[in-house]
């Protein structure tokens, strides 16, 4: 490729592209054809927004973390603390809420985390989840404990649409939307001079200290929005269902999300919709096929991906597709 | 005497009992084009860690334009004109030889933190990056990963990278080190080429290089500044015959 090529291919990166509008087109889609799978579509859309707030530090600025669920469930319980305890259950203003106690945690935990990296990191953000995780099981009164809040009550979206307990159909379209805005601004973030960095800093952060970058604090900052919105995620989580646990704060959830995303390509944007969409669709179908071994299959196909797709189904399809160009 | 650019001042690091840098004196004038050479483990890399702050010396001070930068750290001290490239490739290995030099022109003009313009709406940071690149004739590579390049090409790269900041002071750290000789007289065209306002602090093994290049020559052995001078001198010099130079100067 000549000087020229590749400046014109760097100048333009960022447009929108015409296949970018399918993902929305087909989620509107879901929604019109098939109205009985609404719940489900929307624990997918919440797990693309999770692990799109995971690509962000993970795919993008290179910091392997297995405690991301810290900011999940710190969105989630802050909905329904607000909601159980202060009468907050306005929904936006719930949001909110939850991105500014989920940012806050992650700028305070990864202020002292990101000092490390490797082995020391990955156990430091285990650490961060797990300590909240336990306040959230002893802290009884006002997190429920064990148990967590059930039945939590939200009032109508934007004043008018009412969540629907049984078919899902606002919560999905609120999901939706969210997961738009949420994509979005992590799509202009990664295109930014400062998504470049965090690039950069992934590929090689000695290098990057050695042009003058403030590598450390690029790192938090990511790390803080990717918590907020993370955070947000949790919320969504809260509002839709109508309940949160311990779960939303567990090993369980963090390391689910990290599989989707190496599962869906980390560094891509739309591996968090691939991802998100292929386990899910794996977990649901399997664990009705084979209640007690579902599992296995899941296992499976990881294995498979580990042996033939390192870089995920998105980073297959992009070989193939270079092959087939190459030929 | 004009103020030097850069000067240390008893310059001590040790590692334990092991004196990797021994009170050095030193003296860098804007503009100038000095060599430093020694036998390898002669502490010339370290030297340079020093100067750019990766390493902090155990005492001694570095002077920059007279101010004291001893405790600034390294990306600070890159704002103030101290660039400088790698001994061992320091490359984004993933990215585009553009997105490598892009990378650096865009924390010079200090766009590297914006977080709402597209990268790619920087028209300046990408027509100064492409300039660099066809000052080192990548023009052919622009838009090829680093990983794919010969290590060679990859040499050039960090030179560029390294002009990206527009440094008043440049330190290359071994730049001929794993170029094909084929290949190195584009690296030796654009360190000649360089501005006159640029200081360079050349580490090199090539004496053909050094001897062509730099206007002045220290010699460093042990930690230690064992010699220093003009590189007529340092020809003269017997001792540097002896315990460095050997017969590359004899041919």
């Amino acid at each position: 490729m000549s000087l020229s090529a590749a400046a014109q291919e760097y100048a333009t990166r960022h447009r929108l592209r015409a296949w970018e509008a399918l993902p929305w087109a087909a989620g509107l889609a879901v929604f019109l054809l098939f109205p009985n799978h609404l719940a489900f579509g929307t624990q997918v859309l919440i797990t693309i927004l999770f692990a799109l707030s995971l690509d962000l530090v993970l795919g993008y600025a290179g910091i392997v973390t297995l405690g991301h669920a810290a900011f999940f469930g710190a969105g989630a319980y802050t909905v329904g603390m607000l909601a159980a305890h202060g009468g907050w259950s306005e929904p936006l203003s719930g949001l909110a809420a939850a991105a500014l106690v989920a940012g806050v945690l992650g700028l305070a935990s990864g202020w002292i985390v990101l000092r490390t990296h490797g082995l020391t990191l990955l156990m430091l953000t285990l650490c961060t989840m797990v300590l909240l995780e336990q306040a959230a099981n002893m802290g009884a009164a006002w997190t429920g404990g064990f148990d967590g809040m059930p039945g939590l009550e939200f009032r109508p979206l934007l004043g008018r649409f009412e969540f629907d307990v049984l078919y899902f159909r606002t919560q999905y379209l609120y999901a939706l939307a969210v997961l738009l805005a949420g994509f979005l601004l992590v799509r202009v973030l990664v295109h930014s001079s400062f998504g470049r960095s965090l690039t950069g800093i992934r590929e090689n952060s000695l290098r990057m200290h050695a042009i003058g970058a403030p590598v450390r604090a690029r790192q938090v900052l990511a790390y803080a929005i990717s918590a907020a919105l993370a955070g947000v995620a949790g919320g969504l989580f809260t509002q839709a269902n109508g309940f949160v646990n311990l779960a939303v704060l567990g090993l369980d959830r963090a390391a689910g999300v990290l599989i989707i995303l190496i599962l869906g390509g980390y560094g891509r944007l739309y591996g968090a919709f691939v991802g998100a969409l292929v386990y899910l669709l794996l977990e649901h179908t399997l664990s009705k096929a084979y209640p007690t071994a579902w599992q296995l299959g899941l296992g499976l196909t990881l294995v498979l991906v580990a042996l033939y797709a390192r870089n995920g189904i998105l980073g297959l399809a992009a070989g193939l597709r270079r092959r087939r160009g190459a030929r | 005497m004009s103020a030097a650019l850069l000067q240390t001042q008893g310059l001590c690091k040790s590692f334990g009992a092991l004196e990797v840098a021994r009170s050095i004196d030193f003296r860098l004038d804007a503009g100038a084009r000095h060599a430093l050479i020694g036998p390898n483990g002669a502490g010339k890399t370290t030297f340079v860690n020093l100067l750019t702050g990766v390493l902090a010396p155990s005492s001694g001070r570095v002077l920059l334009d007279g101010a004291d930068v001893t405790r600034l750290a390294q990306a600070k001290r890159v704002k103030r004109g101290i660039a400088r490239t790698f001994q061992i490739n320091q490359l984004f290995r993933g990215l585009t030889v553009l997105e490598n030099v892009c990378l650096a022109v865009a924390e010079r003009l200090g766009a590297g933190g914006a977080m709402w313009r597209p990268a790619g709406r920087r028209a300046d940071v990408i027509a100064e990056a492409a300039r660099l690149i066809e000052l080192l004739r990548l023009g052919d590579d622009a838009g090829r990963r680093i990983d794919e390049l010969p290590y060679g090409r990859q040499r050039l790269v960090e030179i560029a990278i390294a002009l990206g900041l527009e440094p008043r002071l440049l330190l290359l750290d071994e730049p001929a080190a794993g170029i094909p000789s084929a290949e190195s007289h584009i690296l030796l065209e654009a360190i000649g080429a360089l501005p006159r306002g640029i200081a360079v602090l050349i580490i090199e093994h090539d004496m053909d290089l050094v001897f062509r290049f730099a206007e002045h020559i220290t010699v460093m052995v042990s930690g230690a500044i064992y010699a220093a001078g003009t590189p007529a001198q340092i020809a003269a010099n017997r001792d540097v015959r002896a315990v460095y130079l050997g017969g590359a100067l004899d041919a």
